[in-house]
């Protein structure tokens, strides 16, 4: 079990990494990397957000003056456990959390608990044990976390209400800092983790599956108003998104499975300065959409499967300044598909069998795309006008049929990725009937044998001949 | 009533016109030779009669029926075409049996030719690797073997070994002999000579004389069929 | 009818033609889908294989077999059969060996390796374009009188259907496209075999997603009930129409 208190090691190694990579890469970065303040943002907030165990004892020592001093007026011991379980004294969790005190534990049996609304508004650790499970019963939310400092696990959270006047949360989290959820299980909740206004907050390791109905589904773990949030280690899946982000900055998100999901698995609104990473993207409306957004930062994820008539692993809709690298795009639709997106590094990506590997609108300007391999996709690039103000260089094309004299593994002969094919689509959709003829085929042949008759658009002066690594 | 009676019959591929109102009939018992310069229209003729070849115009009866469009008719016509041609991979055996499939129900069949061309040795060889004289040889026992009344033979001996060949006149004369009708085209005057009865000529598509063999020696003064038609033809 | 289709294939499996086409056919089944881990995308290579080859091969093999064999059907003639039945027959005995070929060339490879519906759906589809195309060489070896012509022509057909159709049909995309084609499409995708074939086959395997509103309204179109049953009946119509031309002539026709 990965315990919070990893985090500030880990961010502090990649952020170094990073670092060390960006001195290396420096022509190709306009922009200061969000990396560096992301990274520090989080250190900060794991400093102070160490895990449960530690913290009592951390506080402890930052607080043992006033302790002390407290000890000399007061009988009441250090902190307290409270243990609820049904058919007890304390059979609910809403009576422990009123009885408890800042800095008390409360232990859940195993059992089964209405929780409408149970409202935690004191600093404390929560814990499940054996999966208890709090159940709204389409009441209300089940949760709603108002105090700093709490830390919430280990419960199954079932049937927060439905409705189109509020987004009904299984737990909310309100005006909080330094929170904890982890290992819970979020069952048939109309939203799932909800996060408002809250900050150095931790949410990780949580299953999450929403009720997968197309009117009455909200987004699975959902921050509005944020600011360094670590998401971790989750599984989302049969919500609306899957992870949302709306105002929320300087987060990161990794190792989460996002599946499923009715329209994206991961969707940034207005949140600058954040990172993904090592995330799976898998079957979902689309995979990834970030929109009006700056200084994202894209990395080592895996979009696989989002298909269907307009489904696409990664929608880009004016953003800008960030960066696509190392990721994997596997029998998407659309891999990538830009709109009004600016200074965008897309390199070292793989993108296998999928149906147009990028998409980019003529709207988008100052995009690289460097470094990438384009396997098995029916159509590279497409574009509904010029592109020309695009650079594409380094790539590997598995359609390049050039050669290379010098043996320097590079081609000596430019390629076109918008075949022509692509070019007549764009102009006739209808067009698209003739998609693997045999004249569709013997236009490809021709092309590439002979790429002048691919009229002037972009093109790749630098193709490999073999993949990238 | 005669076996096959032909009137104005009328051909013409595109412009030219290959039979001019041609109008003639057979009888039982009869070996007509069917003589002519190429493209007189011999041919064009037999093709009429076995049915691959639709008139323009004019009629063919057989036994007083018409017959064009038909094809029930046939199973009284055995034709040998001047080269055999067969699926390749067919066995000589399989050719007959289908044969017999297709013409079922049929008389009695007469298997001498087979037995005097020792084909049943070879019952088991494919058409494809046979020579052209076996193929003849094929052809002609085909023909005679569901003892047709009328034998339609397009140069029955070109290409067959003079022994063959020699058989294949004797079973001709038998033949005739039962009261069947035979009509036979050749360029060999000797053979014609040796057992046709009647001789029909065409020229250009019109039928120059239709007269028996005795006929024609006695007005030519000639012993030779080649020497009378020569003199009749000057 | 049955009986000369019976000799007709005795004949033919035994050519080295159609063994060579069969193991070509599964040579490149099997090397294209043991190649691909991806089940459907090598069901794809193969339908772009099949698309080009299956109608060369059906339509030239059927032309040069009936002109091989023409010596035989003139004897035919001659013997107590209607000329319908006899071209019946040919067209039996031939489109079954083909067809025959066809199946275990590539149904063998597909059920070993991708069976699925879409599997299924290629088979049946090839299986209807196979024999269209040997329907297309009964008509052009009955329109013309010499082999080398018929081939010829068969060839011709060939690449109209394969390359100029939709080649013309790019040219009218392209002048007309200012007005809505769909349905059009529709109509032209069905005056042309391999088309018809090609997209029915593509539609079980979800391209639809890539082709958009055009993919959408084929999906919705040739994916219900009514249009399965338009297409196979399209796909009948091409075989039993240019026969039927094929037998009108072939009944009026000198040898």
């Amino acid at each position: 079990m990965p315990l919070p208190g990893s985090l500030p090691l880990g961010g502090l190694g990649w952020a170094k990494q990073e670092h060390r990579h960006k001195n290396q890469d420096n022509e190709h970065k306009p922009t200061p990397s969000p990396l560096e303040r992301v990274g520090e943002r989080l250190r900060q907030s794991a400093e102070t957000t160490p895990s449960p165990k530690e913290r009592a004892g951390e506080r402890l020592m930052k607080k043992l003056p006033i302790l002390l001093l407290c000890m000399l007026f007061t009988k009441e011991p250090f902190a307290k456990t409270w243990v609820v379980a049904p058919n007890t004294a304390l059979s609910n969790l809403r009576q422990a959390v009123k009885l408890a005190h800042n800095g008390d534990s409360i232990l859940v049996k195993k059992g089964t608990y209405s929780s409408v609304n149970t409202i935690i508004d004191k600093s404390l650790v929560i814990t499940g044990e054996n999966f208890p499970v709090l159940d709204a019963r389409f009441a209300d939310e089940a949760v709603t976390i108002l105090a700093n400092q709490v830390t919430f696990r280990g419960f199954i959270v079932k049937n927060s209400k439905t409705g189109s006047m509020r987004d009904y949360a299984a737990i909310r989290l309100f005006n909080v800092r330094h929170v904890t959820i982890s290992h819970n299980r979020l069952v048939n909740n109309f939203f799932g983790i909800y996060l408002a206004n809250s900050k150095n907050c931790t949410v990780t390791n949580n299953d999450i599956i929403g009720t997968n109905n197309r009117q009455n589904s909200g987004n699975g773990i959902h921050l509005w108003q944020c600011d360094s949030i670590l998401i971790r280690d989750n599984r989302v899946s049969e919500h609306r998104d899957g992870i949302y982000f709306e105002f929320a900055r300087h987060s990161l998100i990794e190792h989460n499975y996002s599946e499923k999901n009715l329209r994206y698995g991961l969707h940034f609104m207005f949140s600058d300065n954040d990172i993904y990473r090592h995330n799976t993207f898998k079957n979902n409306g689309s995979g990834v959409a970030v929109m009006y957004t700056k200084h994202i930062t894209m990395f080592n994820n895996l979009f696989i499967e989002n298909w269907g008539s307009s489904v696409y692993g990664l929608l880009l809709k004016d953003i800008s300044d960030s960066r696509i690298m190392n990721n994997r795009f596997v029998g998407n639709t659309t891999a990538v598909y830009m709109e009004g997106s600016d200074r965008i590094v897309v390199t070292g990506n793989n993108f296998i069998r999928n149906g147009w590997a990028i998409r980019v609108l003529a709207n988008c300007n100052g995009n690289r795309f460097m470094k990438n391999n384009f396997m098995a996709n029916s159509f590279d690039v497409t574009t509904n006008g010029s592109i020309n103000l695009n650079h594409f260089a380094d790539n590997y094309w598995d359609k390049y049929e050039g050669y290379d004299l010098n043996k320097d593994g590079i081609g000596d002969i430019p390629y076109h990725p918008v075949s022509l094919y692509a070019q007549v689509i764009e102009q006739i959709p209808q067009s698209v009937m003739l998609m693997r003829s045999f004249i569709v085929n013997l236009l490809d042949k021709v092309e590439r044998s002979i790429p002048s008759v691919t009229p002037e658009s972009v093109k790749d002066e630098k193709p490999r001949m073999k993949p990238n690594y | 009533m005669a076996l096959i009676e032909i009137s104005n019959l009328e051909k013409s591929f595109g412009k030219l016109a290959v039979l001019k109102r041609i109008s003639c009939s057979f009888e039982q018992g009869c070996i007509v030779s069917i003589l002519g310069p190429n493209a007189s229209g011999k041919t064009t003729l037999i093709k009429s009669i076995l049915g691959m070849v639709i008139p323009d115009s004019g009629e063919i009866l057989f036994r007083g029926q018409p017959v064009i469009n038909t094809f029930a008719y046939k199973k009284h016509i055995g034709y040998m075409p001047q080269t055999g041609c067969y699926p390749d991979n067919i066995k000589i055996g399989q050719l007959f049996n289908m044969m017999q499939d297709i013409r079922r129900p049929y008389p009695d069949l007469d298997t001498g030719l087979i037995k005097l061309f020792g084909l049943e040795a070879m019952y088991q060889k494919r058409m494809g690797v046979l020579s052209g004289g076996t193929r003849q040889k094929v052809s002609a026992a085909l023909a005679f073997m569901f003892n047709p009344d009328v034998l339609i033979l397009d140069e029955p001996t070109a290409g067959l070994d003079p022994v063959a060949a020699e058989q294949l006149k004797e079973k001709i004369r038998e033949e005739k002999s039962r009261g069947k009708l035979i009509l036979v085209t050749s360029h060999i005057m000797s053979e014609v000579d040796e057992i046709a009865d009647t001789v029909l000529y065409l020229f250009e598509g019109q039928i120059k004389f239709y007269k028996p063999l005795s006929v024609l020696k006695a007005e030519t003064g000639e012993e030779k069929l080649g020497k009378a038609l020569t003199k009749i033809l000057k | 009818m049955l009986k000369i289709a019976k000799y007709i294939i005795l004949d033919i499996i035994r050519s080295k033609v159609l063994i060579a086409y069969t193991v070509l056919l599964s040579i490149i089944c099997l090397s294209i889908l043991m190649a691909d881990a991806d089940v459907t995308k090598g069901l794809v290579s193969i339908t772009t294989v099949v698309m080009i080859i299956v109608p060369l091969v059906s339509i030239v093999y059927a032309t040069t077999y009936y002109f091989n064999t023409y010596e035989f059907t003139e004897l035919l003639v001659s013997q107590p059969v209607s000329r319908t039945d006899i071209l019946a027959g040919k067209f039996i005995g031939i489109g079954t060996a083909i067809l025959a070929a066809f199946v275990i060339g590539v149904g063998f490879p597909v059920v070993l390796f991708a069976f699925s519906v879409t599997g299924l759906m290629l088979m049946v589809t090839g299986s209807l374009l196979t024999l269209s195309f040997i329907s297309l060489a009964f008509l052009a070896s009955t329109v013309t009188r010499d082999k080398a012509k018929g081939i010829g022509l068969s060839l011709m057909i060939w690449f109209y259907c394969s390359i100029i159709f939709d080649g013309i049909v790019l040219l009218f995309l392209f002048s007309f496209s200012d007005y809505p084609l769909e349905k059009a499409l529709i109509v032209l995708t069905a005056l042309n075999p391999i088309d018809l074939a090609r997209i029915l086959i593509l539609l079980q395997l979800d391209i639809s997603a890539l082709m958009g509103y055009t993919g959408a309204l084929y999906q919705s179109f040739f994916g219900s009930g009514y249009g399965m049953v338009f297409s196979l009946l399209m796909q009948l119509i091409w075989i039993i129409v240019p026969l039927w031309l094929a037998l009108r002539i072939f009944k009026r026709k000198d040898l």
